[in-house]
């Protein structure tokens, strides 16, 4: 069954839009059809915020709100869904409270970026309690101020959102759950437009058909990353398929030893489900990409892109993860470590698509370290990551090693060297030495803007170093910033 | 000293729309500081007069001095377009075009050769400061120029010689950017303070405070002008006192001592900063007082408004002159056909300027009402006061728009241009003579920071500013100004990075590559003060102070800090030499450096 449109609320108004390109963007639409002006495009690449959004989806028949990115968000992708954008805010001229604390305590000068921060603590104020300091700086990490340095739109932010929203967004929550409700269908929408076509199935059974039949289509779980070749580099694939719809691959599944995540489950879910595994992991997600990005982007997605500087994937290797695969009713699985081949290349076949990561806990006798090195902290691609799991026997000898590492290599990657030189040893500082210096067999990393050759390896060879100082002392000051922050005087 | 340049990224990239009008006319809203200079290129361009072109602009999101020229291309561009195609043209570049085709800030290698004494005294100075100009000259002239005459930062120099070097090379035209020069000048002194701190073995804040300009002596700038204003040495007494800065510096020395991985620094830097464009005929503004019979007004300058609060502080003047509430009064976008022959809002006199023209014009017409007022009421004009929306003398009161609707029936005239210029100010660049700043703004800065000595990473942990705006004009604009002047000046000397390729093609063109500070980056603590016992000894608007520039080059103690805890390492007896931007990487080399440096020494 086909549905030639795509069905969804502007506020508390129904589109049902039938007649356009599949690769315009949601902000696009907004700006030009709309003229909803303002919501601002001020990269193209949801890096810099000023396109923020709040989306509304459907999660166990109650709506949940979300910051996203309208720039690289494709509009055919929000079926199901409502959008809210600044416009949605004042009511009879009055502000919404976050518009008017940034008024009163001057968070706005030009003004470009600020409705973007309006939308991102929006978001926030209607899903969350009062946050502190650090939710806000996390939550407005993926939105850019070049003027006030930040100060008073943090205190703003911490002013409006005291954890009571009581906006009218929040009293017509009921209403508008049960209109989306009403939206769905089991019907396959199909988008047609002069370039390309868009599907967007219902379940993962017409997923996987029509993968099948179409293998060389551009598959959309979040977006993140396929939606800057549509907006840099003006690529118009001939046919896209949205996962959006597939609330099947959205299940977080307690699996015993091993968490089940469908592809679909978004990165801020994966950070709370891998935080209760390691709070190493809490801290990695927390710095991966933005509020909106991690909302928007999956698990499933950020395997599948196989990104030599991904963040999760050196974690999922280093917890020896295993990935699942589906081509038609065919299904298959196999260690994540295996399925990264080359620069942007796995073991992945015509119409095959991510249908699942299965993650294993920590087993007792295991140590594990997690560390992302990048120019900038907050919202920043990896210079370098390593997450390591070493499992030790009753003596404190190792006696199997997981050292997988991101932006060392053309692919997320194990050090196989500095692996070996660490089984049946005592993990220590001598021996992680050892396995610091067997690194520069395993790796010649590339020279880029994020880092030297250099830089990569020396930062490598420490992760190692820190990793084994922080086995020795919990209490050494070893970071600087983020929750793993230890600077109580030593 | 190798000082990287910097792109703008204001949020908002640059945009042109260009309406033809009848005849030889258009009309361009253009994303401009300088709206004088799009309407002298688009009339040059077309081969019209300038009349024949009218540039608008309400507002930018953002521009730091990024679009005091750059905005002419795109200007011109849909301008062309429009007279050609009969029909409105807009032109925008997206970012990374943005980033890739406008000019940044120029990146420096400063040299210097410093004589002092045994008690750090210097005694003369040599330096050379070579820029990456590009292809073409822009500003690059004025731009080195103005690192020249920061080269002293606040320092006496009592024998000096400063040599610019602007390069002209194959790579993008470098333009204004906040400071415009003077950062990379102030930058290259501070680096010598420090050098000579670690050549005596004393702090670099006893050096600095050796070394400061005096008040009735060792006050000659460098460029022969005497620095009548100076308040830097009170300035930093009071900030190093309220930063604790001498007990901090013990507590980091001990925790340094006991922490192996993580070290902290602390730096305590000043600014002085010259006020008024180097070319002086900038020095001039122009506005236009419209008062309305109902009593409400509009006011109309030669600035734009960039976020940085021009307009709410010359309405706030306005307000003042007539004594009325700011709510009756309205500023209008920027337009050439208002008032002419404008000067860029840049070099940090948008204030100055245009607020002492908006003074001028509003006299002009309380004049006009008072005269009018004093013969229907048959009292002197001297009695005549506006206070509190109304205007009275002695008996005689009226609500202030009784007094505009009074006026016009009695056909007063009810507008009036403005005009200021800078007195005082005069520069013969060929003897290198002369006093090219009206008066100096000043300030302070304390940074505290923590190094991860594995990674290079670090945080800012603690910042005090102390500074000097004069009379506030408005001190929560002021605050804004200082505290995101700060912070951008903070992303150049630390994360933000310009890499061109072996290619030769800039590879961070965007947000995603070009990573400018982001809310966590800013201080953890960060205590923000204005001098509020200073006043303009000039007779400015209200003897307040420019503001937009100066508190950009109070970062330079985050670099500082940064150095500092570096020199931990080596047991603070090598000058780190640490560059900018002070990336984790130049940080982590730089203690890989050090202790290479210390080990040989060791064993030596």
């Amino acid at each position: 069954m086909t549905r030639r449109s795509v069905r969804f609320l502007l506020d508390d108004e129904l589109h049902d839009l039938s007649d356009f390109e599949p690769t315009m963007t949601l902000l696009e639409w907004l700006r030009l059809d709309r003229r909803r002006i303002g919501t601002k495009e001020g990269c193209a690449e949801g890096d810099c915020g000023a396109c923020t959004i709040v989306v509304g989806q459907l999660v166990d028949g109650a709506v949940s709100y979300a910051a996203i990115n309208s720039c690289i968000r494709l509009l055919a992708t929000l079926d199901g869904c409502q959008i809210l954008t600044v416009e949605s805010l004042a009511r009879d001229g009055v502000l919404h409270p976050i518009q008017q604390a940034l008024v009163d305590l001057h968070g706005s000068q030009c003004g470009f970026c600020t409705p973007g921060f309006v939308m991102s603590l929006l978001a926030m104020h209607l899903e969350e309690g009062a946050p502190d300091n650090q939710r806000v700086e996390d939550v407005i990490a993926g939105n850019l101020c070049r003027c006030t340095g930040y100060r008073p739109i943090v205190d703003a932010a911490l002013a409006a959102c005291d954890g009571k929203a009581n906006d009218a967004i929040t009293t017509a929550r009921a209403t508008i759950s049960a209109r989306l409700a009403g939206l769905h269908d089991d019907a396959t929408v199909e988008i047609a437009g002069a370039k390309s076509r868009l599907f967007a199935p219902a379940s993962v059974a017409d997923f996987a058909s029509l993968y099948a039949e179409h293998s060389d289509a551009v598959v959309l779980a979040g977006g993140t990353d396929a939606g800057l070749w549509i907006t840099k580099e003006l690529k118009r694939p001939k046919i896209l398929i949205s996962l959006a719809r597939l609330d099947e691959l959205r299940r977080i599944e307690d699996a015993g030893s091993a968490i089940a995540f469908g592809a679909m489950v978004d990165l801020n879910r994966v950070r709370k489900a891998l935080a209760d595994i390691h709070p190493h992991l809490d801290e990695l997600m927390r710095r991966f990409g933005s509020e909106q990005i991690r909302n928007a982007g999956t698990i499933g997605g950020n395997v599948a892109n196989g990104s030599p500087i991904g963040d999760l994937p050196p974690a999922l290797i280093a917890l020896d993860a295993r990935v699942g695969l589906r081509r038609g009713d065919e299904r298959r699985e196999l260690p994540l470590d295996s399925f990264f081949l080359d620069y942007r290349k796995q073991d992945r076949r015509p119409g095959e698509f991510v249908e699942r990561i299965m993650v294993p806990t920590l087993p007792a006798n295991a140590l594990f370290h997690a560390s992302k090195v990048s120019k900038r902290f907050d919202e920043d691609i990896t210079a370098v990551c390593g997450v390591f799991r070493l499992l030790l026997d009753a003596k404190g000898i190792v006696t199997d090693a997981r050292l997988a590492f991101g932006g060392m290599a053309g692919i997320p990657k194990r050090a196989a060297q500095a692996e070996a030189a660490l089984i049946d040893q005592v993990w220590s500082a001598t021996s992680a030495e050892a396995a610091a210096q067997a690194l520069s067999q395993d790796f010649a990393p590339l020279s880029d803007w994020r880092g030297s050759a250099r830089y990569r390896s020396v930062v490598a060879a420490n992760l190692l170093r820190r990793f084994a100082i922080e086995t020795a002392s919990s209490q050494a000051p070893t970071r600087v910033a983020g929750l793993l922050r230890n600077l109580a005087d030593a | 000293m190798e000082i990287g340049g910097q792109d703008h990224f204001y949020l908002e990239g640059h945009i042109a729309l260009a309406i033809p009008g009848e005849d030889r006319d258009v009309t361009v809203y253009s994303s401009t500081q300088h709206p004088t200079e799009v309407q002298h290129m688009v009339s040059h361009a077309l081969g019209v007069p300038s009349h024949a072109v009218t540039v608008e602009v309400r507002r930018m999101g953002g521009a730091f001095g990024g679009k005091e020229t750059q905005g002419n291309l795109f200007a011109c561009i849909a301008a062309i377009a429009a007279k050609k195609l009969g029909r409105a043209v807009k032109c925008r570049p997206d970012r990374d075009e943005d980033m890739i085709a406008t000019g940044k800030r120029h990146d420096f290698v400063a040299d210097y050769d410093i004589g002092f004494d045994a008690d750090g005294r210097i005694l003369a100075a040599d330096f050379v400061l070579a820029a990456r100009c590009g292809f073409s000259s822009d500003l690059s002239g004025p731009v080195t120029d103005r690192a020249l005459f920061h080269c002293d930062n606040a320092y006496f120099y009592p024998a000096v010689r400063a040599v610019s070097e602007p390069l002209r090379t194959h790579t993008v035209s470098n333009t204004a950017f906040r400071g415009f020069g003077g950062p990379q000048g102030v930058l290259a002194a501070e680096r010598v303070i420090e050098e000579i701190a670690f050549a005596t073995g004393r702090d670099a804040l006893d050096i600095r405070k050796l070394n400061f300009y005096g008040v009735s002596d060792r006050n000659v700038a460098p460029y022969h002008q005497t620095i009548e204003d100076n308040i830097i040495g009170q300035l930093v007494e009071q900030l190093e006192v309220s930063s604790d800065y001498r007990a901090r510096r013990v507590e980091i020395r001990d925790w340094n001592a006991r922490n192996r991985i993580v070290k902290r620094g602390l730096a305590l830097t000043p600014v002085k900063f010259g006020i008024s464009f180097t070319a002086s005929w900038f020095n001039q503004a122009g506005a236009l007082v419209l008062v309305y019979a109902d009593g409400s007004v509009q006011i109309n300058h030669g600035g734009t408004e960039m976020g940085q609060g021009l307009h709410q502080k010359i309405a706030q003047i306005v307000a003042n002159e007539f004594q009325i509430d700011v709510g009756r009064i309205r500023i209008t976008a920027t337009n050439t056909g208002k008032v002419p022959n404008t000067s860029a809002t840049a070099a940090s006199s948008g204030a100055d300027l245009n607020g002492m023209a908006a003074v001028d014009a509003c006299r002009k017409i309380k004049l006009a009402m008072s005269e009018f007022l004093a013969a229907h009421w048959k009292v002197s004009t001297d009695s005549i006061v506006f206070d509190r929306n109304r205007v009275t003398s002695g008996a005689h009161s009226m609500s202030f728009s009784q007094a505009t609707q009074a006026a016009y029936m009695a056909r007063v005239p009810l507008s009036a241009t403005g005009f200021y210029k800078t007195p005082k100010i005069h520069w013969d660049r060929a003897s290198g003579r002369g006093h090219p700043f009206y008066y100096f703004s000043y300030g302070a800065a304390v940074a505290e920071t923590s190094v991860d000595t594995l990674t290079g990473e670090y945080r800012v942990e603690r910042v005090d500013i102390l500074h000097d705006v004069g009379r506030s004009l408005n001190p929560a604009l002021d605050r804004g100004q200082i505290e995101g002047g700060f912070v951008q000046g903070q992303g150049w000397l630390t994360t933000e990075e310009l890499w061109w390729d072996d290619k030769g093609r800039l590879r961070t063109h965007a947000p995603s590559t070009y990573k400018i500070p982001v809310a966590s980056d800013r201080p953890r603590i960060f205590n923000v003060e204005l001098a509020d016992w200073s006043e303009n000894r000039e007779p400015t608007v209200y003897r307040s102070k420019a503001v937009g520039e100066p508190p950009l080059m109070l970062a330079i103690t985050v670099l500082h800090a940064l150095s500092d805890a570096v020199a931990s390492v080596a047991d603070h007896k090598i000058c780190p030499r640490l560059d900018a931007p002070a990336t984790p990487e130049r940080v982590l080399f730089a203690i890989e450096r050090l202790r290479a440096m210390s080990n040989a020494g060791a064993a030596a």
